[in-house]
């Protein structure tokens, strides 16, 4: 091996290229910019401007935080949903100067002023409600007249009443308590709007309420043509969004008791540039409090740092302005391409040196030459299978497969001429064993660990095991569970093929060449499910050997077979069966003789190996080339080999053109027959193996003298 | 309501006329001063900066846009230009630096609007914000700027009368409307504008430069909101940079909106335009004969502006299955 080809295989071992895909991948990912931002933004202050961190000033920023937080969580909605509302500076006016008259002028108790405040804010966000959601006016300019109306309410109301409201001659201190107080040094708004805060996310996370908003505005057709009311969802966050702004003037009130015409002007602006700045989507679909949050705390440092500096008027809008209108460009181009940004940064290959590639052309002399063995082999329910990864018998000799569609099929002996669909999975079948009860034991993929019990009831037996500390993805969810054998105790090992790619995407995981897969064991008693070994390239089939000890596992992309010890003095170990296979093993199962049949999905090309060994070429490809024309491993040849404990190969059985039986992913010896599924394939094949044990079962063999013993 | 104006004879348009007809009717006898002809020259003229303006929004919005920017261009642009004037520049230099301004702002609005792809709404909204603060921050010295030199030919843009009876004003509005009303029936230009209001997608898949166009249109719209500030100067000799603060860009899409150019572009011409200035004018003026605060005149032109939208959506209503997501 070349030195750079030593340098390479260290750097991709080191390296770990394929977290950035897995963070970019991530939906705290878009919170990312803005708490970067903020990191940079609070020493800057702390820097330019002595004194902006003090507790006096942190005080009063933080009673404002209190203050814009519940409009901002009230825009967060009517933005999730698809909307906008610009009338919360109007409303935020005429629910500050209502606060006053109420309290000020009529001498009302709190009691009353606050729920008849919040109703006033809710009442004007109905009206923004009604019309943007009933009558599916558009949001933006609607809101806008709204502004222009209640601003022009509250300019007629403080003309006429703005010197009662002003002032009141007998003190009100539960009212000035409202706007003034501290709890643990926390002024009382902040304390609410966390509270608030955290109800809100609650609701919008964990609730019915909040997953009918990212439905609306996530696909606003879609939640329509699914039955959601959309109209009302709509007017709703509007209502939430009037009640907030009403809260947040409330505080307002309280502290400043100010009746002054310039409230609220230019508010909609502050607050949008904080839901926004958060990374909240304008025209729906992404929004959290906690994005507002972020936000609104980012603005009102920026904002208080702009006042600080003593600049001319005009600065403030002008930055605020042009922070919103990048937050803005960002958001817009972020969304636009993120996929196409994750798609091309999530494949991250590896190197991976294959040994020689064993010699298969025919009159080569090689164990593996072809031969057309398969090519008399007969076929059963040709043109109306779609899929089918593994198949089993059961004593009966029926005869069951998986399909594309979700369903496990059972073709009926005989003759395997009718067929009906035993049990409908939702996910596509790829591995099934029968346990100790003949009950069918399925590896679903997307899905899991499935039991179809006698009574045809499918029974979810694991969908997820535990998380390891380091991964970046949530690898307790199982993506690809492949293919499964049970141990006589009935403990359950199965292979999980990948932890990076969703089933459709299998192929994908070749190009990468890692070890993304592992081996799982789900305990029956207990009903757990444990990962025994990970890093594993593309774990496939698994077969237990007759020692009870143990079991062979494939690793598909590795081209090679290893024996794993799960118990006995040996437990824990590995041990290399076959190292380099001509082709990528998948299914592994026993034959009547005592060897074992592994079927190969695929053949091993030259430039495939090479292009292992070039992890940064196979990275140019995904970059640069269009996905369809990507070099993936040849899938379209298949054959069947038989080998011994040792690593032997005893038997090799191809279908030379690669016609009927191409890609073989599975057999099952039955009574001296040969079933043979494939992944792509539309049917299964039969193959009648000279010589074989004519009576010989999988399930007698292997549970049969164990029930004895 | 959709199938009485269109099955009917009432186009909206007509309807606008009519209903203009009747106030004029109306003020004509419950108003005193109202049939003057000083009130009806200073109607007009008053009326015609707001056609002017509305010009370069029905151009924006037939592309299905919106300009929120239009009046915070024309009030520190030029409020720009004259203060440079006013510091010794020589006025030719600082209207042509004024004006390379305004096309700065209306290109930058496009280029956010059609290369950034910002919603058109969103990005003006911001970008109004963005120039009046850098207009109070670095353009103009105080809120008043009075042009105490004589502009000559300048002058008699907005003080000029024709006959001394037509003041200049009404003039240019009825020039520019005619041209753009030219441009936009009968060149090219004016057809891909239409192409892109009606379908912005189907427009790009045949081959027309949508995104330059929107540069364009965006562009055309800051230029004529820089006349319509030269214009207002020159009529009053003071550019009053409070109005950058005022409901004025609403009445613009007040007029626009009335006239009969649906908001969903595409529709409507120049022709929509005269008739919605007439109308808002002369309600306008009626309203300031008759004494009515400036809040409540707001109330009542938002109550009108809530009204046509509705009537807007009504005529050309969003449907579920269409409506475009993020179409805010």
């Amino acid at each position: 091996m070349s030195a750079s080809e030593t340098f390479m295989r260290w750097r991709y071992r080191l390296v770990p290229d394929h977290v950035v895909g897995e963070i970019l991948s991530k939906n705290w990912i878009d919170n990312a910019i803005p708490m970067i931002f903020l990191g940079f933004a609070v020493p800057l202050f702390a820097f330019i401007l002595p004194g902006v961190l003090s507790t006096g000033s942190l005080a009063i920023l933080a009673r404002v935080l209190g203050e814009y937080l519940f409009i901002a969580i009230g825009m967060t909605m009517v933005l999730k949903a698809g909307g906008i509302d610009l009338s919360v500076g109007s409303n935020f006016a005429l629910c500050n100067f209502g606060a006053l008259y109420l309290v000020n002028a009529m001498g009302l108790p709190l009691i009353v002023v606050i729920p008849v405040i919040l109703l006033l804010g809710g009442f004007v966000g109905a009206i923004n409600g009604f019309l943007v959601g009933y009558l599916r006016l558009r949001a933006f300019l609607t809101t806008l007249v709204t502004l222009i109306l209640v601003r022009a309410v509250v300019e007629l109301l403080s003309l006429n009443y703005s010197v009662a409201a002003s002032y009141s001659e007998t003190p009100v201190p539960a009212w000035d308590y409202l706007g003034t107080a501290d709890i643990l040094g926390v002024p009382f708004s902040l304390v609410v709007a966390a509270v608030v805060a955290i109800v809100a996310h609650t609701l919008m996370t964990r609730l019915r309420f909040g997953w009918h908003l990212s439905a609306v505005g996530g696909s606003r057709r879609s939640a329509y043509n699914i039955g959601l009311p959309v109209n009302r969802i709509v007017a709703q966050t509007y209502i939430y969004s009037g009640i907030f702004t009403a809260a947040g003037a409330l505080f307002y009130a309280s502290r400043l008791g100010s009746t002054s015409g310039t409230v609220g002007i230019g508010l909609e602006i502050i607050i949008l540039t904080a839901a926004v700045l958060g990374g909240n989507s304008l025209g729906g679909g992404r929004g959290s409090v906690t994005k507002a949050i972020i936000g609104t705390v980012i603005v009102v440092l920026v904002s208080n740092a702009l006042i600080r500096m003593g600049l001319r008027t005009g600065a403030s809008e002008l930055v605020l302005g042009s922070i919103m209108l990048a937050a803005v460009a960002i958001d817009v181009k972020w969304m636009k391409n993120r996929m196409k940004v994750l798609n091309k940064a999530y494949v991250s290959p590896t190197y991976l040196a294959l040994p020689p590639n064993p010699e298969t052309r025919e009159g080569s002399g090689s164990i593996y030459e072809v031969n057309n063995r398969l090519g008399e082999a007969g076929v059963i329910g040709q043109g109306e299978l779609d899929g089918p990864e593994d198949v089993i018998l059961d004593e009966d000799d029926h005869l069951y497969c998986g399909s594309r569609h979700g369903d496990v099929i059972r073709f009926f002996a005989p003759d395997y001429t009718r067929h009906e669909v035993y049990a409908h999975i939702g996910g596509h079948p790829l591995g099934m064993a029968f346990n100790r009860d003949q009950e069918l034991v399925v590896c679903v993929g997307g899905m899991g660990l499935y039991k179809i019990t006698r009574d045809r009831e499918v029974v979810k037996l694991s969908d997820e095991t535990n998380r390891s500390l380091l991964s970046v993805i949530d690898d307790s969810r199982m993506r690809i569970a492949d293919d499964l054998d049970i141990a006589p105790d009935g403990r359950v090992f199965f292979s999980e093929a990948t932890i990076r790619y969703n089933t459709s995407e299998w192929m994908l995981d070749a190009i990468e060449a890692r070890g993304n897969g592992r081996l799982i064991c789900y305990d029956p008693s207990d009903g757990t499910s444990r990962t025994i070994l990970s890093n594993l390239k593309f774990p496939n089939g698994i077969c237990m050997c007759d020692d009870g000890q143990s079991f062979l596992f494939a690793q598909t992309w590795d081209c090679s077979i290893t024996r794993y010890w799960y118990d006995g003095p040996r437990k824990g170990e590995t041990e290399s069966v076959i190292p380099d296979l001509p082709g990528y093993p998948d299914n592994i199962n026993r034959a009547s003789d005592g060897n074992f049949w592994c079927g190969l999905v695929g053949m091993r090309s030259p430039t495939f190996d090479l292009a292992l060994r070039m992890p940064q070429y196979r990275k140019r490809m995904v970059y640069r080339v269009a996905a369809d024309e990507w070099m993936y491993p040849n899938m379209n040849f298949g054959c069947l080999i038989k080998f011994d404990i040792d690593g032997n190969i005893l038997e090799v059985l191809w279908d030379r053109e690669g016609a009927k039986h191409p890609s073989l992913t599975s057999i099952r010896e039955h009574k001296g027959k040969l079933y043979l599924g494939g992944l792509f394939n539309d049917r299964i094949g039969v193959y009648d193996i000279p010589g074989a044990d004519p009576n010989w079962t999988g399930i007698s063999h292997y549970w049969g003298d164990k029930d004895n013993g | 309501m959709q199938k009485m104006l269109k099955g009917g004879s009432i186009s909206q348009e007509q309807m606008v006329l009519i209903i203009s007809a009747a106030l004029f009717v109306i003020f004509s006898i419950t108003l005193d001063s109202f049939l003057q002809v000083s009130n009806l020259v200073s109607l007009l003229q008053n009326v015609s900066i707001l056609g002017i303006l509305a010009i370069g929004m029905a151009v924006v919005i037939i592309g299905r846009g919106i300009d929120l920017t239009m009046v915070a261009v024309m009030v520190f642009t030029v409020g720009w230009s004259f203060s440079l004037h006013l510091d010794g520049m020589s006025i030719g230099i600082a209207l042509a630096l004024g004006f390379a301004l305004a096309l700065l702002i209306g290109t930058v609005n496009g280029f956010l609007i059609a290369y950034v792809e910002i919603p058109a709404i969103f990005a003006t909204l911001a970008m109004a914000t963005v120039i009046a603060g850098l207009g109070r921050f670095a353009l103009v010295e105080s809120d008043t700027i009075f042009i105490t030199s004589d502009l000559g030919l300048i002058g008699q843009l907005g003080s000029g009368r024709i006959g001394s009876v037509i003041p200049m004003p009404v003039v240019i509005f009825l020039l520019l409307a005619f041209v753009v009303y030219l441009a936009l029936r009968y060149t090219r230009y004016g057809a891909f504008i239409y192409a892109i209001g009606d379908n912005y997608l189907a427009a790009r898949n045949n081959g027309i430069a949508t995104r330059p166009m929107t540069i364009l249109a965006y562009a055309v719209s800051a230029a004529i909101a820089f006349f319509a500030g030269l214009i207002m100067a020159t009529t009053v000799s003071t550019v009053n940079a409070r109005l950058a603060n005022s409901t004025l860009v609403y009445d613009i899409i007040l007029v626009v909106v009335i006239g009969g150019i649906g908001l969903s572009g595409g529709k409507g011409s120049i022709r929509n335009v005269l008739s919605g200035t007439l109308l808002i004018g002369l309600l306008l003026n009626g309203m300031t004969i008759m004494n009515i605060s400036y809040s409540v005149q707001n109330i009542i032109k938002a109550l009108i502006l809530l009204a046509a939208i509705i009537l807007d959506s009504l005529l050309n209503p969003r449907d579920e299955q269409t409506s475009q997501q993020g179409d805010i």
